[in-house]
């Protein structure tokens, strides 16, 4: 599937923005992202398994709040950084 | 007050180019010294944007540095670069606390707050310390790290930390993670808040050690834990002394004592004893050098009346001098962090502090004459001496 990776994290893409990946849920998916880009996922996801408060991610334009959200090959992924602060 | 005769201050002892490591809330810099330390280059910005709350040189491997970062918006994780600082590397293994069983709540890293080299005799090792408080160790030189259980699970860990409501406005923190030179199985830490703790096997088992310290903001003043030691320094040379920059005011203490003598008394009344860093000088156990802040009412943390001023014991804080010159002497509302201060090991020592408003301060003579030697970098976090 496509996913969108935002720029704080594309230093772990070579600096692309779109990448693709499989997986049967988003735990999976960047699970496989963070075996190619080593690193990433911690960024994104902390020990607990909790994603971090100002990432989100979407499937399709719906935002999903657990890793074990499922995906499937067509979908589109959207991981967004909550840019704010000073 | 009188001040003593100043050393010609030319040449810096050494072989070694001397640097600054200056972490900032937007990245870190390099500020490197022209021999006479009169000069000084700033490097291109470091992980721009990102939180360094801490950079450090290995002193076993003087081209390794390594680096805690975040962004506002990141998970941390810490960088290490083996050509100082040209180029930087990303951690297999972040510190980061175990997942937690089904159903419990686990704790979740904010950021690493401390770095501190391991022992000489073992090349690989390094400590972090984190907010919430945690302890962990690598030892491959920074690449892979585990949690220490010995402190983050100890059965009191919880009970000397506190509840949220009980850290600081920042977070809570682990800091001055001190390794005794003699015995790499001899450690010591800082919670802020928790207090003052000690460890005989290399971290196994921690005992407080808070004895003499007052925490003047609970209910019982000397309670066993429960202190906000600031910044702690153990002298290479007097490994058995200890310095404790505190949240109520400057301490020392001789080990085999086991208690700690405020020594801060000495201070003028006007200016008081509280404060964020606190300095060793590198031959003279009996020398150290502290940053007061404004600890009154809501607590500034700013110099007492806007007149920044380092203050300097040379007989282990029997009495105090100010050291102002070159520092502005009115307006100069200065904060310095607690790791923002350092000496480099020169004839005469250089001292060095940062300020949240991004300016880094030099004295090449024992903090006798200051000059502002950087300006304009972000907030700063830390301050470092590096030699090449």
């Amino acid at each position: 599937m496509r996913v969108y990776v935002p720029t704080p994290l594309r230093s772990y893409t070579a600096e692309q923005g779109l990448v693709s990946a499989g997986g049967a849920t988003v735990g999976q998916l960047l699970a496989e992202l963070d075996r190619r880009y080593p690193g990433i996922r911690f960024r994104m996801i902390d020990e607990q398994d909790g994603i971090r408060p100002h990432i989100k991610i979407f499937v399709n334009q719906e935002q999903v709040r657990t890793l074990e959200a499922s995906v499937d090959s067509q979908d589109e992924i959207q991981i967004i950084c909550a840019l704010s602060g000073g | 007050m009188s001040q003593p005769k100043a050393k010609k201050t030319t040449r810096q002892k050494g072989n070694g180019s001397l640097a600054l490591l200056v972490g900032t809330r937007k990245g870190a810099f390099i500020l490197r010294a022209d021999p006479s330390r009169r000069n000084w280059k700033t490097s291109p910005p470091i992980l721009l944007g990102s939180l360094v709350h801490h950079l450090v040189q290995d002193p076993r491997n003087r081209r390794t540095i390594l680096l805690a970062a975040r962004t506002g918006h990141l998970g941390p994780t810490v960088f290490r670069s083996t050509d100082f600082g040209r180029t930087w590397k990303e951690a297999q293994k972040p510190p980061a606390f175990p997942k937690a069983p089904e159903g419990e709540k686990g704790r979740v890293l904010a950021h690493v707050f401390w770095l501190t080299p391991g022992h000489a005799s073992e090349p690989g090792v390094w400590y972090a310390g984190s907010s919430p408080h945690g302890l962990f160790r690598s030892e491959d030189g920074g690449n892979t790290w585990e949690g220490v259980a010995g402190l983050n699970d100890h059965p009191m860990r919880a009970t000397w930390s506190g509840g949220e409501q009980e850290a600081p406005p920042d977070g809570a923190t682990l800091h001055s993670i001190l390794i005794d030179p003699r015995n790499p199985r001899h450690m010591y830490l800082g919670l802020s808040t928790g207090g003052f703790f000690e460890s005989t096997d290399q971290g196994r088992e921690w005992k407080p050690l808070n004895q003499g310290c007052a925490a003047e903001f609970v209910p019982n003043p000397h309670p066993e834990y429960g202190h906000d030691p600031h910044c702690v320094r153990l002298h290479p040379l007097m490994p058995d002394r200890l310095y404790q920059q505190n949240h109520c005011g400057i301490y020392r203490m001789e080990r085999a004592g086991g208690h700690w003598i405020r020594i801060g008394r000495r201070m003028p009344k006007k200016i008081g004893d509280i404060g964020f860093p606190m300095v060793l000088h590198p031959r003279d156990p009996d020398t150290v050098w502290v940053f007061p802040m404004d600890g009154t009412t809501v607590w500034p943390r700013t110099s007492p009346g806007g007149q920044p001023a380092v203050y300097m014991t040379r007989d282990a804080g029997h009495s105090w001098r100010r050291q102002d010159q070159g520092l502005p002497d009115q307006n100069g509302w200065f904060t310095v962090k607690r790791q923002a201060m350092t000496a480099d090991a020169g004839q005469p020592v250089g001292v060095y502090f940062g300020t949240t408003a991004g300016e880094v301060w030099a004295s090449r003579d024992e903090g006798q004459r200051w000059s502002c030697v950087a300006r304009h970098f972000p907030h700063i976090y830390s301050l470092e001496v590096a030699e090449r």
